[in-house]
C-alpha cells in the first residue's frame, strides 16, 4: 500500500539541476532510506515534500489524492513531519515550552507535560518535559524535535541525518523508536550516507546521484560498498596510511583543567594526553562534551597554565594563536561559518586568516595580497575545492567544499601539530575520503594529527589511538586496531578503560 | 507580492551605485517635502546642491564647503575603524570638545609668545592626546569592567559640554575680554592660527589633515594587518579570535584612534574657523560625523565624498534659509531624509527583490 508517491520531480536552480525527473513511492509502514552524497539533490527533494520548494515539473500524491504543498504547515497538516539535521531549540527553554512554541494550537502547559511524557514513554524516548533544553546532550535534543513531530501524529517522518550527533548507544534507542513508529504503520523517510545504518534499519532504498535516480536496492540484500559505488559513482579506495612508524613526543596535555567558557559551555577537567610525530589520536564523543572547549584551550582560544599544554616540550599554554601557530601548532576548529572562516570575506581573505604567520604573507604589518592569493590558490588546487575564484565569498560556497578549504588550508601550512575537529562534517563520501587521506598524508610526513571527530567509523577509519571525551574528561587512549563498537560505546558513557576492556 | 532574498555575494554594482540612488531619492523627497512647505521645489534644491559650488556666490562659498567638510572627514574616519569592527564610539563630540580645550590650553599658556614651530605642533599633539584620554576613559571601563562603550562616550559629551562652558568663563577666559564669556580669539594669535595653506580655497591645517588621513585609512584598511583584523573582527567575531584577534587590544586601538582624530578635528577647528573655547562652540559635528561615516559605507573614499557632500547640504541650507525663507528644521529633516533613505537602500547591497508567488528557495 503506497502513502505517497512521486512522479517525473524535476527542479532547476540557475546552473544546476536539483532534482531531475525523479520518481519512486513510499510503503505505509515502510523505512525507506535516501542515499546520496552532499549536492545529490536529497534536501531539494525533501524540502519539495515538505512544502518549502515548489517543483518545476512532476507531481506528488499522498494516500492516492494529488499532493501540492504551498508550504510547510499544509505539508504538516496533511500528516508530513521533518526532523532536521540542524535543530531549532532555545537553549534557555524548557522541553515543553520550545514544543508549544512550534504548535499551531498549543495545548495548556499541564496537557502538553502529560502528552510530551506519554509520548516519550510509549516510543522509548526518556525526555522530561521540564528539563531546560540547554542542558540536554545532542542525542536528548533530538528527541525533543522527534517527540514534537510525533505529537502530530504523522504519517510520514522524514529524518535527516538523524545520527550524525548520537552515541552508538542513543543510535540503537532511536533505531528501536523508528522500527515502532514503522510497524504501527508511520512511514519513515530516512535520509543518510552511512550505508551500514541504512542496511541495519531500512527496508528499501533509493539512491541519487546528481538529481538523478541512478538505484534502487534492498539495502538488507546489497553491500554497503555496492551502495557507495552507487552513490559515488566510482569505487572508493579506503584512505591508506604508509607506515605505522611513530616518533618524539610533539604534543603534551598535563592536566589540562578550563572552566566553561559560557553557561552551556562545558569545563575542562584535568585532561593528559601525549601524540608523537607521525601519530593520528583519535578523540570521540558526542558534541557537546568539551570538544570546541579542548580545540579553543589547544588553538590558543582560550588561555591556561603554561606547563598544562607542552608543544615539543616547550609550555605554550599562555601564547596566543599566532605564537602558537607559528610553533608549528595549526588547528580547524568545527564551525565553518564565522569561526574557521569568515563567510563575508573572499577566500584570497580567509587564506590568509590563519595563513599569515606561516605562510609569511606579510611584513612589518603590511600585507602581501599576490601571495595570499597564491596561497588561496594552491588551497583551491590541491584540495579541489570547487569555486569560481579565490576572490568569491566563503558564504558562496557549499559546505563541503568550504570544509575542504579551512581542513586544506590547515595542512599546507605543514605544520607539526594539526588540531582538527569534525574534518569531514557535511563533506560528501568522495571529499571525505580525500580529506581523510590527506590528514593521513600530513602524518606520514611526520607530524602529529589529533581528530576530534563524532564519526566513529572515521577515527576507526584513520587514527592510532582512540581516547573518548565525556564530559569535559578525556578517558586513557587505546589502540584503534581491534576495539569494537561496544568498547566505544562504553568509553563514550564515560566508563574507565578498565571496565571498558572487561565489557 | 515583493520578497527579499540574500545575495551569495554582495553586489559590487550596488555597493557603489546605492549611495549615489539614495542621493537622488533624498532629492526627490526633499523636493516634495519643499513643495509642501510652499516652496519652489527645483530652485530650493539648485540652491542647496547646486549654487554653493556653481553659483553666482561660489567663490565664497567653496571655501566654507570644505571648512565645514574637514573636522566631519576627520572624525568619521576615525569612527570608521570601530564601527567596522562593531566598536561604537557615540561620543566623538565630547572628545572633539576636550581636543579642542587642550589645544587652545596650550596655545594660550604660551600667549603670547611667537613660535610657530613650536606651539602649533605642540597644539596638535595636546589636541590628539586630549581626545585620546577622553576615549580611554569608555575604553578602560569597556575592557576591564565590561560596560557599554556606546552609554559611557555618550555621556562624556554631557561632561565635556560642562567642561568648555566651565572652561570658558574660567581658566581660559579672554583677560582682556572685559569679562565676557569666551577666551582669546587664536586667530589673532599667529602662532597658534589654523590658517588656510592657500589663501581663499578653505584648505586650512585641518583639511590637510584630514586628506591625509582618509588615504593613511584606504592604506589600512587594504593593504596592513590593523583594518584587516578590524574587518575580521566585525564580521565574525569568533573567526578573529581564532585568528588571533586580541579582542580588548582592538576595543582599545579603535577608541583610542576615534578619540585622537576627533580631538585634532576639534583643536583645527578652534585654533580656526571658531577661533575661540566658548560655550557655543560644541557643534555637532561628532554626532554628524556619524552619519558621514555610514552615509560613506565606512568606506575612507566614501567618507571623504560624503563629508563633502554633508557640508554641501549645510552651506546650501543656509543659504536657503535666507534667500528662501525655509525653517531650519526644513533642513535637518532633508539632511535625516538622506540618512533614512541610505540605509533603506544599502538593502540592494545584501538582497535582491524577487516576486513572490514564485518559490522560496
Amino acid at each position: 500500500m503506497t502513502l505517497l508517491n512521486l512522479s517525473g520531480l524535476t527542479k532547476a536552480y540557475p546552473g544546476v539541476v536539483a532534482n531531475d525527473d525523479i520518481s519512486f513511492a513510499v510503503g505505509k509502514g515502510e523505512i525507506h532510506a535516501l542515499l546520496g552524497e552532499n549536492g545529490a539533490g536529497k534536501s531539494t527533494l525533501v524540502k519539495t515534500i515538505y512544502g518549502l520548494v515548489k517543483p518545476d515539473a512532476g507531481a506528488m500524491s499522498l494516500n492516492g489524492a494529488p499532493f501540492t504543498p504551498q508550504n510547510p504547515r499544509e505539508a504538516r497538516s496533511a500528516g508530513i513531519a521533518m526532523v532536521f539535521q540542524h535543530f531549532s531549540l532555545f537553549d534557555a527553554l524548557s522541553v515543553a515550552e520550545n514544543i508549544a512554541l512550534g504548535m499551531e494550537n498549543p495545548p495548556s502547559p499541564r496537557d502538553l507535560s502529560a502528552q510530551i511524557t506519554s509520548v516519550s514513554n510509549d516510543y522509548g524516548l526518556p525526555l522530561s518535559p521540564d528539563s531546560i533544553v540547554g542542558d540536554l546532550s545532542a542525542g536528548e535534543r533530538q528527541r525533543v524535535e522527534i517527540i514534537r513531530c510525533l505529537l502530530q501524529n504523522p504519517k510520514l517522518l522524514i529524518m535527516d541525518e538523524p545520527t550524525s550527533v548520537l552515541t552508538p548507544g542513543e543510535v540503537e534507542t532511536l533505531f528501536g523508536t523508528l522500527r515502532k513508529l514503522a510497524d504501527e504503520g508511520t512511514s519513515i523517510l530516512y535520509i543518510s550516507h552511512k550505508l551500514d545504518e541504512i542496511r541495519a534499519l531500512c527496508h528499501h532504498a533509493t539512491i541519487l546521484r546528481l538529481g538523478k535516480v541512478v538505484g534502487t536496492c534492498n539495502p538488507r540484500e546489497t553491500t554497503s560498498s555496492a551502495m557507495a559505488e552507487m552513490m559515488v559513482g566510482f569505487a572508493l579506495s579506503t584512505p591508506k596510511k604508509a607506515s605505522d612508524s611513530t616518533g618524539e613526543t610533539v604534543l603534551e596535555l598535563r592536566g589540562l583543567s578550563a572552566p566553561a567558557p559560557h553557561r552551556f559551555g562545558t569545563a575542562l577537567r584535568d585532561i593528559s594526553m601525549t601524540v608523537s610525530a607521525g601519530q593520528v589520536y583519535g578523540i570521540g564523543g558526542v558534541a557537546g562534551n568539551g570538544q570546541d572547549e579542548l580545540v579553543a584551550a589547544l588553538s590558543g582560544e582560550t588561555k591556561t597554565k603554561g606547563d598544562m599544554v607542552c608543544l615539543s616540550g616547550q609550555p605554550i599554554g599562555t601564547l596566543p594563536p599566532n605564537a602558537r601557530r607559528a610553533a608549528g601548532l595549526c588547528a580547524a576548529p568545527e564551525e565553518r561559518n564565522g569561526h574557521a572562516a569568515a563567510p563575508d570575506m573572499s577566500l584570497t581573505e580567509n587564506a590568509l586568516m590563519t595563513g599569515n604567520t606561516r605562510m609569511d604573507l606579510s611584513k612589518n604589518g603590511f600585507l602581501n595580497w599576490h601571495k595570499a592569493r597564491d596561497f588561496a590558490a594552491q588551497i583551491i588546487e590541491k584540495f579541489d575545492v570547487r569555486t569560481p575564484s579565490t576572490e568569491t565569498a566563503a558564504r558562496a560556497l557549499s559546505g563541503g567544499n568550504l570544509q575542504k578549504f579551512v581542513v586544506g588550508r590547515e595542512i599546507m601550512q605543514n605544520p607539526k601539530v594539526l588540531i582538527v575537529n569534525q574534518p569531514t562534517w557535511g563533506v560528501d563520501a568522495a571529499a571525505a575520503a580525500s580529506i581523510r587521506q590527506a590528514l593521513l598524508d600530513l602524518a606520514d610526513q611526520g607530524s602529529a594529527v589529533v581528530v576530534i571527530s563524532q564519526d566513529l567509523d572515521e577515527i576507526l577509519e584513520i587514527a592510532d589511538s582512540f581516547a573518548a571525551l565525556n564530559e569535559g574528561r578525556l578517558s586513557a587512549p587505546v589502540p584503534t586496531q581491534g576495539l569494537t563498537m561496544e568498547k566505544i560505546g562504553l568509553m563514550l558513557g564515560g566508563a574507565t578503560e578498565q571496565e571498558a576492556a572487561h565489557a | 507580492m515583493l520578497k527579499l532574498e540574500k545575495r551569495p555575494q554582495p553586489s559590487k554594482f550596488w555597493t557603489y551605485a546605492a549611495p549615489l540612488l539614495a542621493v537622488v531619492i533624498t532629492i526627490v523627497l526633499g523636493m516634495g517635502l519643499f513643495a509642501f512647505l510652499g516652496n519652489d521645489p527645483i530652485l530650493s534644491i539648485k540652491t542647496i546642491f547646486w549654487d554653493p559650488v556653481f553659483g553666482e556666490f561660489a567663490y565664497m562659498d567653496r571655501p566654507e564647503v570644505i571648512k565645514k567638510a574637514a573636522p566631519l572627514i576627520l572624525i568619521a574616519i576615525g569612527l570608521s575603524f570601530g564601527f567596522r569592527a562593531g566598536i561604537w564610539n557615540i561620543g566623538a563630540e565630547g572628545q572633539y570638545i576636550i581636543g579642542a580645550i587642550c589645544g587652545a590650553g596650550v596655545a594660550l599658556a604660551f600667549y603670547p609668545t611667537e613660535a610657530r614651530w613650536l606651539i602649533f605642533p605642540l597644539m596638535i599633539i595636546a589636541g590628539l592626546l586630549g581626545g585620546l584620554l577622553w576615549a580611554l576613559i569608555p575604553a578602560i571601563l569597556r575592557v576591564y569592567f565590561k560596560t557599554n562603550e556606546i552609554l559611557v562616550s555618550l555621556m562624556l559629551v554631557y561632561v565635556a559640554e560642562v567642561l568648555i562652558k566651565a572652561f570658558s568663563i574660567g581658566l581660559l577666559r579672554n583677560p582682556d575680554g572685559f569679562g565676557m564669556p569666551g577666551s582669546r580669539n587664536l586667530r589673532q594669535y599667529a602662532s597658534a592660527a589654523n590658517n588656510e595653506v592657500i589663501a581663499g580655497t578653505g584648505m586650512h591645517w585641518g583639511a590637510i589633515t584630514a586628506v591625509f588621513a582618509v588615504i593613511v585609512a584606504y592604506i589600512l584598511f587594504t593593504r596592513h594587518q590593523f583594518g584587516f583584523n578590524v574587518r575580521l573582527a566585525g564580521q565574525s567575531p569568533r573567526a578573529a579570535g581564532f585568528a588571533g584577534v586580541n579582542a580588548n587590544r582592538l576595543v582599545m586601538r579603535c577608541l583610542l584612534l576615534s578619540g585622537a582624530l576627533a580631538g585634532v578635528a576639534g583643536m583645527f577647528e578652534v585654533s580656526g574657523p571658531a577661533g575661540q573655547i566658548m560655550g557655543s562652540f560644541p557643534s555637532f559635528y561628532g554626532f554628524t560625523a556619524i552619519i558621514v561615516a555610514f552615509l560613506g559605507r565606512l568606506h575612507p573614499i566614501g567618507i571623504l565624498l560624503a563629508g563633502l557632500l554633508m557640508a554641501l547640504t549645510y552651506i546650501g541650507g543656509e543659504t536657503a534659509e535666507l534667500t528662501l525663507n525655509l525653517p531650519s528644521a526644513a533642513i535637518l529633516t532633508f539632511q535625516g531624509m538622506l540618512l533614512f533613505s541610505l540605509l533603506a537602500v544599502d538593502v540592494l547591497t545584501n538582497y535582491r527583490f524577487k516576486f513572490a508567488g514564485a518559490e522560496v528557495r
